[in-house]
């Protein structure tokens, strides 16, 4: 794939029940982050969560009334001094990670501060509120991931590269999301490295090459 | 249109506060709107006393921003909701919303009138879909956007008519990469 212009075949999107979740602004932050990437690259899904903006938009149109306080209007145009505010410069990516990724590393892929967690893989846990966590994956071509299942629910985001599991292929853009009963073992495609937003509500356990044991110390 | 007006067409109103500082365009949508964004953070579980502290930040923000306002993307309610639903989310959880990277080409400075009729029209339909829903299902999607429902609680299939809409806006976003390159 060229750099650039290249046109992205997204195929794995962001389920109904993630965007609502999204809309209104009840997801924990590291999926959040997770949607808000995928967006920034899926202009389908941005124009799905708009949908979904709309019921929120719908809501407050029928959601009833409770009268503001005397003199709120006041209150508030006394606070309005002068133009609003003239409309920022939009921020554009400038690497490879959309700006709710780099806002969060502070920086593109040269500000990541990895850590080998055996097999070549490396991780980067990224700062999240606790509810839910988040890192970035760099997996060599053709390396699979230690087996894992799930406890919780667990999103993963390519950004670069792909990988394949016992269900599908997943390129740059594509979301996968796994659930309870899901064990899989990805590997990464030959070709490229293959860089993964993930993000999970629960701890992972991994099946093999890392034992429970070690898995505090990884802080995963 | 007149504040009496619920499906009232806003977007003349904060076209208005853009371009001409309009405060009795901006007195307008404040006696419609900030009522229901204090109702909706109410039942959202905040106190009268925050949801009015609140609702005084949703509106005043509609006049700071208003040029990131895109009538052709939103309507003036939807557009309202997203400002009260990240307030909300800064109040109760003080955190702030992953939000998606900005469109390489803002809203238009002239919006195309038709395209941003077009947009109320569809959300004044999904209201009214919405409305038509059985009871128990319009039940859940309302406690899911009042915050009541976890990301695991909400339903996959949420039975909701949002194709029309989506395929308007995905051709809003068309025209503004098109502008673009
Ligand atoms: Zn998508």
């Amino acid at each position: 794939m060229t750099e650039g212009k290249t046109k992205m075949t997204i195929r794995h999107h962001v389920s109904d029940q993630l965007l609502m979740a999204y809309s209104a602004g009840q997801l924990p932050e590291a999926f959040g982050l997770v949607v808000a990437t995928h967006l920034s690259m899926c202009d389908e899904c941005r124009a799905r969560a708009g949908a979904f903006d709309a019921v929120g938009g719908s809501m407050i149109e029928r959601c009833g009334t409770i009268a503001m306080d005397d003199g709120s209007l006041d209150a508030v145009l006394a606070r309005l001094s002068g133009a609003p505010e003239p409309r920022p410069e939009p921020r554009r990516r400038k690497g490879l990670f959309p700006t709710p990724l780099a806002d969060v590393i502070g920086g593109d892929l040269d500000a990541v501060k990895w850590r080998p967690i055996g097999m070549g893989v490396r991780q980067a846990i990224l700062p999240m509120a606790k509810d839910a966590s988040a890192r970035l994956l760099h997996i060599p071509a053709g390396q699979a991931v230690p087996d894992h299942g799930h406890r919780g629910m667990e999103l993963t985001l390519v950004l670069q590269g792909a990988f394949r599991d016992e269900s599908d292929r997943f390129g740059p853009g594509d979301l996968e999301i796994a659930d309870e009963e899901m064990e899989h073992t990805p590997v990464a495609e030959a070709g490229a490295d293959c860089i993964c937003l993930a993000a999970t509500d629960a701890p992972l356990r991994f099946n093999s090459l890392m034992p429970r044991l070690l898995q505090p110390i990884f802080r995963i | 249109m007149t504040a009496e007006d619920s499906e009232g067409n806003w977007v003349p109103a904060m076209l208005a506060i853009r371009d001409r500082q309009d405060r009795a365009a901006f007195a307008d949508l404040f006696r419609h709107f900030a009522p229901r964004v204090k109702a909706f953070l109410i039942k959202s579980g905040m106190s009268p006393a925050l949801a009015e502290e609140c609702a005084q930040d949703v509106m005043a923000t509609l006049w700071q921003k208003a040029h990131l306002f895109d009538p052709e993307r939103a309507s003036v309610a939807t557009w309202v909701f997203t400002i009260a639903r990240n307030r909300r989310i800064d109040a109760l959880r003080r955190a702030k919303r992953p939000e998606p990277e900005d469109l390489p080409w803002g809203p238009e400075p002239e919006p195309d009138q038709a395209d941003a009729f077009e947009m109320q029209q569809e959300t004044d339909r999904l209201g009214k879909a919405l409305a038509q829903l059985p009871e128990k299902q319009r039940a859940l999607i309302e406690r899911a956007y009042f915050g009541d429902l976890s990301h695991t609680e909400i339903a996959e299939e949420t039975g909701l008519p949002l194709g029309t809409i989506k395929s308007r806006i995905r051709l809003a976003l068309e025209k503004l990469r098109h502008h673009m390159s």
